[in-house]
Order: structure tokens, then C-alpha cells, then sequence
């Protein structure tokens, strides 16, 4: 029990934003029409490729002589890259398309 | 000062991506709030390229980055525009894999950080446990991101697989125990590993890449192709999660707040997706494995006759009525019909007939790609109808002409209990005077059961590729 009050403690800035951001997303999108759904899933598609910052550490972290930590992290970045650019572009490619109600 | 800026970069992103994404779920405001939330994390980024440090020590192999950049920025721009609209689907799902894949790379590496020091050697001569001396909290944290991402990773490509018809439908008796076991046996080896601190603790970190990649492939491989777009939706807010365990690990607010975010909001989603298609999630993801008993029920009182009808009989019908009413599906979108159709209903219109569209929430393979396709095409946005109102013009409408769709017009979800798409929400057209149903031949669609409709007396089939089919009609229109 003190374990977890004592983990809890440790990592409250970090619990709160998780909580508080569950709310957030489920509050935001809770009322969107149904043709807006294929758009808002390429959105947040993208949106969660911010993973690449954690992929961009890494990379510059590696050590020079690393050769399999660089590797690893150079397709990781690659990967990311992929996510958050094609997810945007997708996504305002979709969106092009719905103009403005006349 | 650098590392005070980097924070309001970081703060300045995780509010874009918030209003972004709020933006996103209005019609009006959705293109520009893609560009927000694009600009934040251009932000974001920049910012974790040149600003970040840890304990005084900047990143490095920029020559690294910047080409890693580089090469995901073209091959991603090139390929999300020549993607064909019919295609986006596919593409959001590979790019959602990426992204898992990217979460799971870093929980490698960070994995293999860890092990850094360790030597086995010197645990056999005094008796000291390395792995005892690694922090219980990040390693939870390692596994999660790597089991998370690696699911996302492989059950995405499968679902890109099978939108592009790559991969059929898998199934076989007893496969969501084996899914069951695998996933447990997952989880009790990481929850093993954290608490008892074997050995073999790295032999342990590789099975468990493998058995989430397994799992990912034999989660997705039985779901139809029709709840794919739920699937994908799923898919998408795991790795948010597995994006906030990379945020966690490095005490990355921006991370965090943009993983559990799309996390979150993902969640909600996949659940007003299957709203839409009157399901429930666990009938999407368990039904599926009983699918094949189901569609041989319903698939019992198939055959009778069809009748077909002719070009120019189908373009005297249709230009002497008061309403017509076009319903369009996956046909339409694979023949790439949509401007050809906008131009029916031009001429339609000249000659004074009315021109509405029925949108089923489903129709196509997402939803809402029916609406995008006709907006391609510049039909006018209070011609579409959703599915509570066309069903309420159906009445009093006289031709109705069905481009390529098939499961949501089927009858059988409103009156055969056996059908595997009983329960799902259909456009009424059989209260229509008369309906042409335009399709390449009579194959079942997606579900993969018969359409009574097709056999009733007031329909009749024009058979053909939409594109073609369209362009026939639409000429022989212009001649009457």
C-alpha cells in the first residue's frame, strides 16, 4: 500500500496530466457528426506520431560507435517522420475536400 | 533560458494539438485545425532538435536526424498524395502502423540502454544482481510501450493488407482462445520479468516483441473487412498509448498530453464508429470469429430471379420522375464514378427531376468516405442526406439508383434475425416506386451474404463498371 501511495507521489504531475487528458480528448470530440469521423481518425492519427520526439532523443543520444543504437534509432526517426508528415498531409488532403457549406 | 524555451515549445504544442483536434470535429473549422495541430508539432520538434538537453548535454548525430527527417518527410508527403481517395483508408492505417512500430523501436533501444553495463560474469562471482538494480518503473513502462506499439505495429499492416485486398479473412475454430492465451502469456511474462528480475531477462524482452506481433496479426486477421475502419480506429488510439509511454519514460509533457489525448479521444471514436453501425465493440471484435456459421444462416434463403434493365429504359424511368435518389457505395469509389455521377445529376436536374443523395453512415469503406468523394466532386453539401432523413424521403421518392452499394441497403438487417448484419441500420429504398441497382455482377458484397433486394419485383439491375455504366446512362439521358 505505502509502495503504491509512495509511486503515486512520485509521479503525480505525470498522473494528472494522464487524467485530466482523458477527459480532455473524450470531452472534445464528443459531438461529432458522423461524416467528420474518417478526417478526426487521420487527425489523431497524426497527432500521435509526436512519438518521433522520443524517437529524435534517442537518436541523438546514441553513442558514435553504437552502430545498432543508431541504426535502431535512425529507422525509429524514419518511421515517425512517416507518421507525422503522411498523417498530416492525408489528413488535409480528406479535408480539401469538404468545402466551405454554400 | 534554451531549456525554459523548449518547455513553452512543448506547452505550446500539447495546447495546439487540443485545439487542433477540437477543431477537427466541426466541418468548418477541420481544415485548419489539422494545420494547427501540424504547426504545433512542427514546434514541437524544431524545438526538441535544437533545445534539448540532458544533464547539460546537447543531442547529437545531427547528420542522423536530419537525414532520418528527411527520408520519412518525402516518402511520407509522396505517398499520402498520390494515394487515390479509394485508398485512404489503407494509408492511414500504414502510417498508424509507423507510428507503432516507432514506439516500439524506442522501447528497444531504451531496453538495450538499460542493459548497458550488464555483465554476466560479474554476477556469477559475487552473487549481485544486475537486473535487481534496474528501476521497476521504467522497465513497466519499456514493456508497455513495446507491447502497445508492437499490436498497433502488426495489426495495423494487417489491416492495410486487407482494405487492399492483399489478405483474406482468417479464421479457425478456437482462435480467440489462442488469442486469449498469447496475450495473457504476454502480459505474465512481462509482469514476471518486472517482478522476479531473472536472468534471462533479455531472451524474456525479445519472446515478448514476438508474441505482440503474433498477437496484433491474429487480433486483426479474423475482422471483416466491413469493420475494418473500426479496427483501424482502435488500432489508432493504442498507439497513443504507446506514444504517452514514451512520454513517460522521458518525462516528455508534450508526449504524454498528445498520446493519451489521441488515446482518449481514439477510444471514444471506435465507439461512435460502431454507434453508427448500431454495434456494439465486442460484437465487432468477437462476433467475427462466429462469422462463419452466421453468414451460412443468413446466406439459407439466397437464388430467385433477377431482372435487368436496360440503358435507355433506365434513363426514360429516371428522367420522367418527380425524385430521384442516388445511394452510393464502394462501387461508386473504386470506379471512381463520383464526377461522372455529379454530372447525371446535373442533367437530371436541368430537366427538373429532383437529385438527392442517401449517405449511409458506413457506406464505402469508412465513414464518412462517401461524403468525401461527392465533395471531391463538387456536389453541393444539402444533397446529402443521412440516413434518418433519406429514409424518411424514400416514400415519396421514385427512382431509386444504387451505385455500387450492397450491404446497406439489404433488407435482411432489418428482417432476418440470422443474417450477420441483423441489427445494422439500413437505407429503406424498397419504400422507393422502383429501384436500379447498378453493380459489376451479382458476388455478394462485403459482408458475403446475399441481397434479397436484388430479387424483389420493383428492382431491377443494370449490371456494369459505375464509371461506365454512368457515362452510358448519362448519354442516353441527354437524348431523351
Amino acid at each position: 500500500m505505502n509502495q503504491i501511495l509512495n509511486w503515486i507521489a512520485a509521479h503525480q504531475e505525470m498522473a494528472y496530466i494522464v487524467i485530466l487528458m482523458i477527459f480532455v480528448g473524450i470531452e472534445i470530440i464528443g459531438k461529432v457528426p458522423s461524416v467528420l469521423h474518417t478526417p478526426l481518425m487521420s487527425g489523431a492519427n497524426a497527432i500521435h506520431g509526436v512519438v518521433i520526439i522520443g524517437a529524435i532523443i534517442v537518436m541523438g543520444q546514441a553513442e558514435e560507435g553504437n552502430i545498432v543504437a543508431l541504426v535502431l534509432g535512425f529507422l525509429a526517426v524514419i518511421l515517425g517522420t512517416l507518421n507525422v508528415v503522411g498523417g498530416f498531409v492525408v489528413t488535409d488532403r480528406m479535408l480539401e475536400m469538404f468545402k466551405k457549406k454554400k | 533560458m534554451e531549456l525554459n524555451l523548449l518547455v513553452f515549445c512543448y506547452l505550446l504544442g500539447s495546447v495546439t494539438f487540443i485545439v487542433g483536434l477540437k477543431m477537427l470535429s466541426n466541418p468548418v473549422s477541420a481544415r485548419n485545425g489539422n494545420l494547427v495541430a501540424a504547426a504545433g508539432m512542427f514546434v514541437a520538434i524544431l524545438g526538441t532538435i535544437f533545445l534539448y538537453e540532458d544533464e547539460g548535454k546537447k543531442l547529437g548525430n545531427y547528420g542522423w536526424i536530419f537525414s532520418a527527417l528527411v527520408i520519412g518527410t518525402v516518402i511520407g508527403t509522396l505517398m499520402a498524395k498520390r494515394v487515390k481517395m479509394t485508398a485512404m483508408p489503407e494509408m492511414v492505417s500504414l502510417f498508424n502502423g509507423m507510428g507503432g512500430a516507432c514506439a516500439a523501436l524506442i522501447s528497444v533501444i531504451e531496453f538495450r540502454h538499460l542493459m548497458h553495463g550488464y555483465d554476466p560474469a560479474t554476477y556469477a562471482s559475487n552473487g549481485y544482481s544486475f537486473f535487481s538494480s534496474l528501476d521497476g518503473t521504467t522497465m513497466l513502462i519499456i514493456f508497455l510501450g513495446l507491447i502497445i506499439g508492437s499490436v498497433s505495429f502488426s495489426g495495423s499492416m494487417i489491416a492495410w493488407g486487407k482494405l487492399n485486398g492483399k489478405i483474406k479473412d482468417f479464421a479457425f475454430k478456437g482462435q480467440h482462445i489462442i488469442n486469449l492465451v498469447i496475450l495473457l502469456l504476454n502480459v505474465a511474462i512481462a509482469a514476471f520479468i518486472i517482478i522476479a528480475r531473472p536472468e534471462e531477462t533479455p531472451l524474456f524482452f525479445y519472446a515478448i516483441i514476438l508474441l505482440s506481433i503474433l498477437y496484433g496479426v491474429f487480433f486483426v486477421l479474423p475482422i471483416g473487412g466491413a469493420d475494418m475502419p473500426v479496427v483501424i480506429s482502435l488500432l489508432n488510439s493504442f498507439t497513443g498509448v504507446a506514444a504517452a509511454c514514451g512520454g513517460f519514460l522521458y518525462d516528455n509533457k508534450v508526449m504524454l498530453t498528445g498520446g493519451i489525448l489521441v488515446g482518449a479521444a481514439g477510444t471514444l471514436l471506435t465507439m461512435l464508429m460502431c454507434k453508427a453501425m448500431n454495434r456494439s465493440l465486442s460484437n465487432v471484435l468477437i462476433g467475427s470469429f462466429g462469422g462463419g456459421n452466421a453468414a451460412a444462416g443468413g446466406a439459407g434463403p439466397q437464388g430467385g430471379t433477377y431482372k435487368e434493365i436496360s440503358l435507355s429504359d433506365a434513363a426514360v424511368v429516371m428522367s420522367y420522375a418527380n425524385k430521384v435518389m442516388i445511394v452510393p457505395g464502394y462501387g461508386l469509389a473504386v470506379a471512381q464514378a463520383q464526377h461522372i455521377c455529379h454530372e447525371l445529376e446535373k442533367t437530371l436536374e436541368a430537366k427538373g427531376v429532383e437529385v438527392k443523395y442517401a449517405i449511409h453512415p458506413v457506406a464505402g469503406r469508412m465513414p464518412g468516405h462517401m461524403n468525401v468523394l461527392l465533395a471531391e466532386a463538387d456536389v453541393s453539401y444539402e444533397k446529402l442526406l443521412e440516413m434518418e432523413l433519406a429514409n424518411e424521403e424514400f416514400k415519396s421518392t421514385d427512382v431509386v439508383l444504387i451505385l455500387g452499394a450492397n450491404d446497406v441497403v439489404n433488407p435482411a438487417a432489418k428482417s432476418d434475425p440470422s443474417s450477420p448484419i441483423y441489427g445494422m441500420p439500413i437505407l429503406e429504398v424498397e419504400q422507393a416506386k422502383h429501384v436500379i441497382v447498378n453493380k459489376r455482377s451479382m458476388k455478394p458484397g462485403y459482408a458475403g451474404i446475399e441481397n434479397q433486394l436484388f430479387f424483389q419485383p420493383k428492382t431491377s439491375m443494370l449490371f456494369g463498371d459505375a464509371k461506365k455504366a454512368l457515362q452510358d446512362l448519362l448519354a442516353e439521358v441527354r437524348s431523351i
